[in-house]
């Protein structure tokens, strides 16, 4: 590049010189062409990896479990001490507890959000709100899970059932919950706000009316991206009320419950014979799979949805 | 007059409820440090704080029972580690790729696929690491059982993949296109300014990322559990390829069975409290790296 | 008289309106003369603005032969933080008249408009000293409900900004939350989108989302939205600064035809639209209120060098 300027008038030590430096210059070019090449392959590689990981699971998940899936198998009790027979129990369990624990993580989750995001000021408390958030999200549940047992059946003295499960698993997803309504509810253009200030509208109507709607969907995603993570998790229900088998569904909150990915783990590593009921056990893990997939699918479809939206109205 | 004080009534209550509402986080974890540490004072009454952090032997069946927490750290250090040594080159490239590199169509099929991946349960990928990959482990190294720290290690690289791949994507992105745009006017090519401009700038992410996957890894429960043989020993030369116990599947497969208010029961309280100490520790450095970077921007 | 002024409002349109301007510009002035000039003989018999001339602020409480004024500021300062945003303003506001505010941006124009409905109370550090009497009740003392305050003067701001909802829902929107009986607000709404000159293109589709209007629609959508909650005084803040020629000049004649029920402050960096649509004009300086008065004394004859220095381009 350097070279390139100089003109053909000037000596003929400054050409060879001139010559020199662009061959220099074209070699240097050649070899940082050549670290690109390779760095960039690296890349593609990486990224190949990840996406073949991501396959393998998925397609080992769905083409060894989808031979277990009947109608059969998901209407049914399991019989024969486990190694026949469908997984009802467990997939009701899961939807039960899934509820519950949205029905402890949701209200509080939002409240929280919308103080984080319309009534805190900032300043300490807010600092510290958020950064407990922060510190809950990154707990490993299994301490969540000590925790539950701990308050909830040693201290409160509840039966282990899906209530101290569900009060768990609850607290579990909460931070997610918080983050993602916090999120939604900071998009919400200040503009609305001050217009309906502007007309005499108290602060709650006003998020009541305008900002709580405004921000709906962007909540339902976190709703719906937690629902996934609580039908997943499985170190918090192992010791706050999950059962490896229980011969009725559930009828009351306070009985013991049977949950998909805790059936999965203990047909995999502790049942009668694990060699034999492999097909029960990438069944159930296809299950699993399937829901917690069907909700991040709606929650990303959610999103598209909302974003397309925001675009074709401004 | 009344009206308005009705509706002052109101938005003063909203605001309170809201406020309480906002409090019960803190209340939260300020609960799960009580309760935590309460339980694990319970065993440092019977049990000397030195010979707990110094013990090489986790026996609790054994007489007189030994509840030395060194194996079961060394068992998380170690698998963690090998997740982070695999995760991290492999999640920054990717990471840099969707940045940079991937056409918009790419990285929108790209992005919900780590999504995907971030949502397989970690029940399942233990599953699949017992089914598939213990097997070949064996077969591979000629072990007597694949159930090994490296089988570990890899099913939490996977776990911590995209952890690290959204949070660094996240903070390569949102450096700013002037400087990049210097560096070629420069007559850098793409990689050097990659390299010289884009991930130094965007360091303190990638940082916040790793250690963000290694908060990841180091409490994840079940899949590590299902992988690693659980044997509570302080792993000798063959390092990787031996079977380890960690923190998080000691709990898990003694809490079921151990009698409450036993020894046994305050010391599972107890390694669960330095677990939960060192998770808070890994999110605190993040945090900071996080608001240095914030502040740097 | 009469002729003289006409004139001289003429080639001051020409000088600051340049060509790129509306044709009908001439015809709006002429109009608007003759309502000036009516009311020049109440004019002559109020004592404040040579007050103003002199260089003090004039306390300017209704003397009783003064018309009526509906807004009386009294020494008001107001401070972000440690900037001293607003120095000492007095000013009083007549009723029934559109009074613009301009000057250079960051001159507190649009910081003062905001103490009138009390919309600096959603800023965290802002400090106010002094008093605004509307109705001859001070809006600052403690008694004051703000929101019955808002309702009463209403804004409409510098970008159109309808909520998320229906034409419909949005200028029911107010009424609903201030409890008007269900039955009423279908009238509310027609009445106030007719008041917005609003209602013949948007009658049709009252369901459609707000953000199917155009910019200049949604921007009249919001000020039907602030009819209706009936307030006696209308705060605009730049109203026009996002849209074309066009439906600026629609919110400029709407603007002229609100004034007879409503009281109109409009704050405006643009000198035409303040020339064009103004009875009275107040030039604002890095947070003083540098001269006020009739719009044609302010333009033509500023008695303050600074006033004139803005208003001829040379600054600003």
């Amino acid at each position: 590049m350097s070279g390139q300027n100089q003109t053909p008038e000037k000596g003929k030590t400054e050409k060879n010189r001139t010559e020199k430096l662009m061959k220099r210059n074209t070699a240097y070019k050649k070899r940082q062409n050549l670290y690109q090449k390779i760095a960039f392959s690296l890349m593609r590689l990486a990224v190949v990896v990840t996406m073949a990981v991501l396959i393998i699971i998925i397609g080992d998940i769905i083409l060894k479990g989808y031979p277990a899936i009947s109608i059969g198998f998901l209407t049914q009790m399991p019989t024969n001490q486990m190694t026949e027979g469908g997984i009802l129990p467990a997939i009701v369990g899961t939807i039960q507890l899934v509820i519950l624990s949205l029905l402890v993580a949701v209200p509080l989750g939002i409240i929280t959000a919308v103080y984080l995001a319309e009534y805190a000021a900032d300043g300490k408390v807010k600092r510290i709100i958020e950064q407990a958030v922060n510190n809950l999200a990154g707990t490993p549940s299994v301490v969540f899970g000590l925790f539950g047992m701990a308050l909830f059946v040693m201290y409160l003295g509840l039966p282990l059932s899906l209530l101290t499960a569900s009060l768990t698993m609850g607290l579990l997803i909460m931070p997610v919950i918080i983050r993602t309504a916090q999120e939604a509810l900071i998009a919400v253009p200040k503009e609305y706000r001050e217009a309906s200030a502007a007309l005499g509208v108290t602060k709650w109507e006003t998020i009541r009316r305008v900002i709580l709607p405004s921000a709906f969907s962007g909540m339902i995603t976190g709703i719906i991206i937690s629902t996934g993570r609580a039908a997943g998790e499985t170190a918090p229900i192992l010791f706050t009320g999950a059962v490896f088998f229980y011969p009725r569904l559930p009828d009351s909150v306070f009985s013991p419950f049977m949950a998909l990915s805790y059936h999965l783990f203990v047909m995999a590593t502790e049942s009668i014979n694990i060699e034999l009921t492999r097909e029960i056990q990438y069944g159930t893990a296809l299950v699993l799979l399937a829901i917690v997939f069907s909700m991040n699918l709606i929650a990303v479809g959610i999103r598209r949805h909302y974003k397309k939206k925001s675009f074709s109205s401004h | 007059m009344s009206k308005r004080s009705i509706r002052d009534f109101k938005e003063k209550s909203m605001k309170s409820l809201f406020f309480i509402g906002g409090i019960t986080t803190i209340l939260v974890l300020l609960l799960i440090f009580v309760f935590l540490f309460a339980e694990a004072l319970n065993f440092f009454k019977t049990y000397s704080l030195i010979e707990f952090f110094t013990g090489t032997q986790w026996m609790p069946g054994a007489s007189p029972e030994r509840f030395g927490i060194l194996p079961l750290l060394a068992g998380s250090v170690i698998v963690t580690a090998g997740a982070i040594i695999i995760a991290v080159p492999i999640g920054i490239l990717s990471a840099i790729y969707i940045a940079e590199l991937a056409g918009p169509r790419t990285a929108g099929i790209l992005k919900p696929a780590v999504e995907l991946l971030a949502g397989i349960p970690s029940v399942v990928l233990g599953f699949f690491g017992l089914v598939i990959l213990v097997p070949h482990i064996q077969s591979i190294f000629n072990l007597t059982t694949g159930q090994t720290a490296l089988t570990g290690s890899i099913i939490l690289a996977i776990m911590a993949l995209p952890t690290i791949i959204s949070v660094s994507e996240d903070a390569i992105s949102s450096v700013p296109s002037a400087l990049k745009q210097g560096s070629f006017a420069l007559g850098s090519n793409h990689w050097q300014t990659i390299y010289k401009v884009i991930v130094p700038a965007s360091i303190s992410g990638i940082s916040a990322a790793i250690i963000l996957g290694i908060g990841r890894a180091i409490g994840e429960t079940m899949a590590v559990m299902m992988v690693t043989g659980n044997m509570a020993i302080i792993p000798g030369s063959d390092l990787f390829l031996s079977s380890v116990r960690t923190i998080t599947a000691t709990i898990a497969l003694e809490m079921g069975e151990v009698a409450r208010g036993t020894e046994h029961y305050f010391a599972l309280f107890a390694i669960g409290a330095v677990l939960f100490v060192m998770t808070i520790g890994v999110n605190l450095i993040a945090e900071a790296i996080k608001r240095k970077h914030r502040l740097e921007a | 008289m009469n002729a003289t002024k006409s004139e001289n409002a003429f080639s001051f349109a020409d000088t600051l309106n340049g060509e790129n301007e509306f044709d009908s510009d001439e015809d709006d002035f002429e109009s608007e003369n003759e309502i000036e000039f009516e009311n020049e003989i109440e004019f002559e018999n109020e004592t404040e603005f040579e007050n103003e001339n002199s260089g003090e602020p004039a306390p300017s409480f209704s003397t009783g032969k003064v018309k009526k004024k509906i807004i009386e500021v009294k020494d008001l300062d107001l401070w972000y933080g440690n900037n001293h945003a607003l120095k000492n303003i007095s000013i009083g506001i007549p009723k029934n008249k559109v009074f613009a505010f301009i000057g250079p941006s960051g001159c507190g124009k649009s910081t003062f408009l905001r103490t009138m409905n009390r919309m600096n109370d959603m800023i965290s550090n802002c400090r106010i000293e002094g008093e605004i009497y509307i109705d001859n009740e001070n809006i600052y003392a403690k008694e004051t409900d703000v929101n019955d305050l808002r309702k009463r003067v209403g804004m409409v701001f510098q970008k159109a900004n309808p909520f998320p909802m229906s034409i419909y829902d949005n200028v029911a929107y107010g009424p609903r939350i201030h409890g008007v009986s269900k039955k009423k607000i279908p009238g509310i709404v027609e009445e106030s989108l007719k008041g917005a000159a609003l209602w013949k293109e948007v009658k049709d589709r009252l369901k459609d989302s707000a953000f199917s209007l155009s910019g200049g629609q949604q921007q009249r959508l919001c000020i039907a939205r602030t009819l209706a909650v009936k307030p006696e005084i209308i705060l605009f803040d730049e109203p026009c600064s996002a849209l074309d020629p066009i439906s600026t000049r629609k919110i400029e004649e709407l603007i002229t035809k609100l004034k007879k029920e409503y009281t109109i402050i409009i704050v405006t960096h643009n000198m035409q639209q303040a020339a064009r649509i103004s009875d009275y004009t107040a030039f604002f300086l890095s947070g003083e209120l540098v001269e006020t008065g009739k719009t044609v004394h302010i333009f033509e004859n500023p008695q303050d060098e600074r006033t004139e220095g803005y208003i001829t381009g040379r600054f600003g």
